[in-house]
């Protein structure tokens, strides 16, 4: 299953609804031209709904990284909702599970925003 | 060739089964499509090594960071170089290699991807995730190429069970 993005709006948040395989090749490309669509338009505070994401691997991880660190240095915030058990263990290995803000609430993330 | 290799354009496949082995070995061009075919291959031999979900989902990532490496950094897409990927299962092992005909990587040069200086950084994970999820690892750089070697050790068998290296 090929990555898909969906982008809907709450409370001034852009909660994009992650599906399919975050890997190197298309799904990677398509969470970089998201997160960067967003960014363009002045929307800078980015909730990722990793909830149906089914598989990651080490650029998918990096996309993640890259969209984390693009969306701080423009003085957003980017938080990660809803991790599947592969995707949290892969965090958890890596080290970057303190490194991103994680939630597994939706209106609780949202209120988390500044 | 068995069906659903097609998605291996151009590739050479040999199988050979006997009652308690299984072997096969698969030439592949530089590709993405490769990457994903070498996944899929991994996925298949460790089911039927009789690995559980999570075993099979760790030997298929492994397998895929290492294609990656063999694809991009070693034969760098270049259509005249191949990818050598074997399977061989053992009675107490599954063991894998994965060959490119690049430059020759040395695993010394690789930073630490959980330093702190190098965490947000956006790539440099693949060999410490295939260290992370395999029972053993071998890089054997040359002048003609990488050859990584991926043991994971068959659950139930005197192999199972030993701490995974780093």
């Amino acid at each position: 299953m090929s990555m898909k993005t969906s982008t809907r709006q709450v409370d001034g948040v852009a909660i994009v609804d992650c599906s399919g395989r975050i890997t190197l090749g298309e799904g990677s490309v398509i969470l970089r031209d998201t997160v960067r669509e967003l960014l363009s338009k002045g929307q800078k505070k980015i909730l990722l709904n990793l909830g149906d994401v089914t598989y990651i691997d080490s650029s998918g991880i990096g996309e993640l990284v890259s969209a984390f660190t693009t969306v701080r240095n423009q003085g957003g915030e980017l938080k990660l909702l809803n991790l599947t058990k592969k995707v949290h263990d892969l965090l958890q290995i890596t080290k970057l599970y303190t490194v991103f803000d994680v939630k597994d609430d939706e209106a609780g993330a949202v209120k988390a925003f500044n | 060739m068995e069906p659903g290799w097609a998605d291996f354009p151009g590739a050479y496949f040999h199988e050979f089964f006997a009652m308690t082995e299984q072997r096969a070995s698969y030439t592949l061009d530089s590709t993405l499509e490769t990457v994903d075919s070498a996944e899929q291959a991994a996925c298949r031999f460790a089911a039927e090594a009789g690995f559980g979900e999570d075993e099979v989902m760790q030997i298929s990532m492994a397998v895929r960071e290492a294609a990656v490496n063999a694809v991009l950094h070693g034969n760098a897409y270049d259509p005249g170089k191949k990818v050598k990927l074997d399977f061989e299962t053992t009675g107490h092992d599954l063991v894998i290699t994965i060959r490119d005909q690049g430059k020759g990587m040395d695993p010394a040069r690789i930073p630490d991807p959980l330093a702190p200086e190098n965490l947000l950084k956006t790539s440099g994970r693949g060999i410490f995730l295939i260290r992370s999820f395999m029972d053993e690892v071998q890089i054997n750089p040359s002048q003609t190429g990488t050859e990584i070697k991926l043991v994971k050790h068959v659950p139930g068998t005197s192999g199972a069970g030993k701490e995974a290296s780093q």
